[in-house]
């Protein structure tokens, strides 16, 4: 055996690799239960690529079959539905940790150097599943499908000047129809995916050569035994191996109660009138997007002023844009001197809980019809949203923060 | 957490907002005996204009437990066999021609409208001379259909009071049907039931096989747990 092992690690570091990134790899002893999303993070892709190909092998990405190909797979199929529904929950699942990924970034300061390369990868992480969550959200092609696909893609038709082509262009047609569907099911299957297990992997790549974060928000590299290996951390197999087993078994549990019991989560994890074929001809009275993507809808909608004689339309897709866009650089939004929120001032603490709080108001006025008081809201919970990013340089420097203590605490 | 909680939370919400003037039901998909009462009562009087065309005959005749014989001779009015879709014999075109718009498929309508709007639109007709067929709906207002089961359960006179959840909803009516109200409720329950499970046809199975997982996950938590307590027993 040792022998078959030397012959392939003369030829491909088999476990070279395995030592950096697992028996090796010395992760610090201090990971709370939001350091387990991560992990549920992969869990969840693995299950959308594993259920999703098996439904690419029953799915007709057509116009005129690919209603019916859904409910065939949801009836006729042997286990078509637990497939589908596995998908279908797993997308709404996928958000839930990603949320809790990004949250768990911004409470700990995972972002701040050396880790920017890190955040910035998971962002375009992010910025990908969302695209491909909105491909994949079209297949069905019930009459959510294809309004909230026909909203969304009209949004690029308010950038001036080449907008309307730009839209042409997305869906190939004057309106959503057959081509644009083949067109993301292409793009849903095969050309998102790929780009996206390629930044997975380099968005671990760059977390191992740097080492992860832990909730001090201290360097554990920096107190190291005589052998080079930090006295706070352990490898990470088997240590965070079966440590994540707990977290797994217990995403599983309440993953597979709404697979198995609410797989329409009232309506928000498969939307009610998703379940009429998509008419062209008949608009619904009220289309909403997924709740994953209402935060930034919320966002669209509240813009309501129209400078430099731009409509509003446009500054709506410029902020809705915007608010994705800032997550980006907040690695050098964050000026204070300690990453964690444990010895962060209460300026930081306030920001952070205004920003979930703001973001948690967006994602459910997105999901509801507009009214005065809504929109209202939705402006100031914009605005807040944005404070959080714009004054972070201020308030970081400006707070005073607690004293790093020299070795983790537990 | 604060975010799963808000989903949990907006989820919990939803049906609340959608059930103002409907009478509640609850449907049982156990229930084969009412699951089979309304599969005789929708392929009498509904699949004459209502395809249900996402469904196989074989598929209900199975999970409902009629025999293929008996479901053929008496549920089957197409001429199709067994194994095919539920269609209707009436082009969509002709449909469209005929009644301004084509009666929908219904194979998915329990989990477009929920079984409260189905329970209460059976019992919601009443006689408009203002509609061109004569009738209208409390729940669906200028419904675009006939009462075609006004002979099992008559037309009110005026508007029946659904929604307020009292045994009597109508004191006055037009055409008496062949069954007292409390029978045409229970005729109204079995079809909503039918309806719910022509929805989900896996909704016999999800929660049967879905208990055996959730069971399997508890037992794998608990070595999951122990497992972890013995291998951290020395990290400090």
């Amino acid at each position: 055996m040792s022998k078959l092992m030397n012959w392939i690690d003369e030829r491909l570091p088999v476990t070279a690799a395995v030592e950096r990134h697992l028996t090796k790899y010395y992760a610090p002893k201090n990971f709370n239960f939001l350091y387990a999303f991560g992990v549920l993070a992969m869990l969840v892709l693995v299950n959308q690529l594993v259920t999703g190909i098996w439904l690419t092998m029953k799915y007709n990405p057509s116009a005129e079959g690919a209603f019916a190909s859904v409910e065939y797979i949801m009836r006729d199929v042997e286990y078509g539905w637990l497939l589908r529904y596995l998908h279908s929950t797993g997308a709404s699942a996928f958000f839930i940790v990603i949320y809790m990924h990004m949250f768990r970034a911004l409470l700990y300061g995972s972002y701040k150097k050396p880790r920017e390369l890190v955040w910035i990868f998971g962002m375009t992480i992010y910025l990908v599943l969302m695209a491909e969550a909105f491909m994949g959200y079209m297949l069905p092609w019930g009459q959510m499908s294809y309004w909230g696909a026909q909203v969304i893609i009209n949004l690029f038709s308010a950038i001036p000047v080449i907008g309307d082509d730009l839209a042409l262009w997305i869906r190939g047609d004057y309106l959503i129809s057959g081509i644009t569907l083949n067109r993301f099911f292409a793009l849903h299957v095969i050309a998102l995916p790929i780009v996206l297990l390629g930044l997975v992997v380099l968005h671990i790549l760059a977390l191992h050569e740097v080492g992860s974060n832990n909730p001090d928000g201290i360097d554990i590299k920096k107190n190291k035994d005589e052998n080079g290996i930090p006295k706070d951390g352990i490898p990470f197999h088997p240590y965070y191996t079966v440590h994540d087993l707990v977290p797994i078994s217990i995403f599983l549990f309440v993953f597979c109660l709404v697979v198995f019991f609410f797989p329409e989560m009232g309506g928000h994890f498969l939307e009610h009138p998703n379940f009429i074929p998509a008419n062209p001809l008949q608009t619904p009275d009220h289309i909403a997007p997924v709740w994953y993507f209402t935060p930034f809808y919320a966002m669209l909608r509240a813009v309501t002023i129209s400078p430099f004689g731009l409509p509003a339309q446009f500054w709506g897709v410029v902020v809705m844009g915007g608010a994705i866009a800032i997550l980006f650089v907040v690695p050098w939004l964050d000026r204070s001197p300690v990453r964690s929120m444990r010895y962060k001032g209460w300026m930081s603490r306030v920001a952070l809980t205004t920003f979930v709080i703001s973001f948690l108001i967006l994602g459910y006025l997105g999901g509801v019809p507009q009214t005065t008081v809504g929109t209202i809201l939705a402006q100031v919970t914009t605005v807040l949203y944005f404070a959080f990013f714009i004054l972070m340089p201020f308030y970081t420097r400006m707070e005073k923060t607690k004293p790093l203590p020299e070795r983790v605490t537990s | 957490m604060r975010m799963l909680i808000a989903v949990l939370m907006l989820s919990l919400l939803s049906p609340l907002v959608m059930a103002a003037d409907l009478d509640r039901m609850s449907p049982n998909v156990r229930d084969k005996a009412s699951m089979q009462r309304g599969a005789q009562i929708f392929t009498n009087n509904c699949m004459g204009c209502h395809s249900a065309e996402y469904q196989r005959y074989k598929m209900v005749a199975d999970d409902l437990g009629i025999p293929v014989d008996l479901y053929e001779e008496n549920l089957i009015f197409t001429g199709a066999r067994i194994g095919e879709l539920m269609k209707i014999a009436m082009p969509k075109d002709d449909a469209e021609q005929w009644f301004g718009v084509a009666p929908p498929d219904l194979t998915l309508v329990a989990r477009v409208r929920g079984s409260d709007w189905l329970y209460s639109f059976f019992r919601g007709f009443y006689a408009d001379n203002t509609r061109p067929l004569g009738v209208n709906n409390t729940v669906y207002s200028n419904v675009g259909m006939p009462h075609v089961l006004a002979d099992m359960g008559g037309l009110c006179a005026e508007a029946p009071r659904v929604g307020s959840g009292e045994a009597v909803i109508c004191d006055d009516w037009a055409i008496e049907g062949s069954m007292d109200q409390q029978e045409f409720d229970r005729a109204m329950y079995d079809l909503s039931n039918f309806l719910v499970y022509l929805g989900e046809p896996a909704l016999l199975d999800r929660k049967r096989i879905g208990a055996y997982v959730l069971i399997f996950l508890g037992v794998f938590f608990i070595f999951a747990f122990m497992l972890n307590r013995e291998y951290w027993k020395d990290i400090h």
